[in-house]
């Protein structure tokens, strides 16, 4: 599933940032955002535009665990297990979404569909075990729930239904 | 001129100095790995640690990324600083056991034991190489790459870099590695002397993990020992 990388439309995010500093992590963002990953070649266009070396912009794409080098499923599940959702259970919850998606962490499923991963704080401890699924929060999950977090991804994402994604009733949403 | 006191000697150094350059001046040895002339200071091995400061106030700083200070009293060597240089070089030693550099270090400074799994890495992550390529070649072909225990250093998408002329600076400076011999590996070796030049005196099969600086020729060290 490697995207085709169009060239205009890098240079375009490049230019919208500041090239000098700081702006580097921004536009990767938005690569990212493009995408869904970090193509190879879109690395090498952001480099060559920002007047980067490439080994620089792999260094930051790399470092930060928010950029994929490798092409992401449509879903992308995101668990934490930071402290403080580790002491309230979040490994049982990643094992039950590795078992449920028959993936391991970092992995996307055959389908194209789903993309686990985990990181190791998402700073809303308060609400740990959280699990965030396509940028919206669930918040308290158990084993028990991680189906229906699930199912509910699959459900919104049909054609015939446009509306928010769905939740379960025990699973709030949460804004960082 | 800035004034400080080395050891109990009373000192000057020019303006811009680190407290490295200020020590080896006056002739009082600090050992360093990641530090070189020509390349910028790094701080990354902190085997150049030193104590500055006094009393309750003393505290422990890398002194070739340190600014000498008007009035700064430093020991190169004090009990502290002994302490905490045997402990790195221990950590160095386990990272990379088989690094001459580090070995001959850690017994230079009277490390006699092992007390950590040995990790084989190959890498202290100094960051020498990266410097050496980016401020002495010009060719910013290896960086930093992951970050934590994944950190590495390398090319981009592990692939062969354009910018890479294999001028070798890398190998060259590289304190854990050496000219790690590619001999089994002629295809991407750098060097390749070895091969090319056959020496008869070797039976090439334990070459596998060899370091290899060809001059003097290890293989022929080996057989003479």
């Amino acid at each position: 599933m490697e995207a085709q990388v169009d060239r205009k439309e890098v240079l375009a995010i490049v230019a919208k940032h500041d090239t000098r500093s700081g702006g580097l992590i921004a536009m990767l963002e938005d690569v990212q955002e493009a995408y869904g990953y970090l193509p190879e070649e879109a690395l090498r266009i952001v480099a060559q535009a920002a007047n980067r070396s490439l080994v620089d912009v792999y260094g930051v794409a790399t470092f930060y665990k928010a950029f994929s080098l490798q092409p992401r499923g449509k879903h992308h599940v995101c668990a934490c297990l930071g402290t403080a959702c580790h002491v309230r259970g979040a490994p049982m919850v990643v094992e039950e979404l590795e078992r449920q998606l028959e993936i391991e962490d970092g992995e996307t499923t055959a389908d194209g569909e789903f993309t686990l991963e985990t990181v190791s704080c998402l700073g809303a401890c308060a609400l740990g075990p959280i699990v965030v699924v396509d940028g919206v929060y669930h918040s308290k999950v158990n084993g028990a729930a991680v189906k229906g977090i699930l199912e509910s991804v699959k459900t919104a994402s049909e054609p015939d239904e446009e509306a928010a994604p769905m939740e379960t009733e025990d699973v709030t949403s949460a804004a960082v | 001129m800035i004034h400080l006191t080395i050891n109990g000697l009373a000192v000057s150094v020019e303006e811009g100095a680190t407290v490295l350059e200020a020590a080896r001046f006056y002739g009082m040895p600090i050992p360093t790995l990641c530090h070189m002339d020509g390349l910028s200071p790094y701080g990354a091995c902190r085997l150049c640690v030193v104590e500055i400061g006094e009393g309750p106030r003393a505290k422990m700083v890398t002194s070739c990324t340190y600014p000498a200070e008007e009035g700064l009293t430093v020991r190169t060597a004090s009990d502290r600083v002994i302490r905490a240089r045997k402990m790195i070089l221990e950590l160095l030693l386990a990272s990379c056991p088989q690094s001459r550099t580090i070995q001959d270090l850690a017994a230079a400074h009277d490390v006699r034991q092992q007390r950590f799994r040995q990790e084989h890495d190959d890498c202290i992550l100094c960051g020498l190489c990266v410097r050496m390529c980016e401020e002495q070649m010009m060719a910013k072909a290896i960086g930093f790459r992951h970050r934590g225990e994944k950190r590495d250093i390398g090319t981009p998408f592990d692939k062969h870099s354009e910018e890479c002329r294999l001028c070798g600076g890398c190998m060259y400076v590289c304190p854990a590695c050496q000219l790690r011999c590619t001999y089994t590996d002629t295809e991407n070796a750098v060097c390749g002397g070895c091969a090319n030049l056959a020496p008869p005196c070797v039976d090439k099969d334990p070459f596998d993990d060899m370091m290899c600086s060809m001059a003097p020729c290890v293989a022929c060290e080996i057989k003479t020992d």
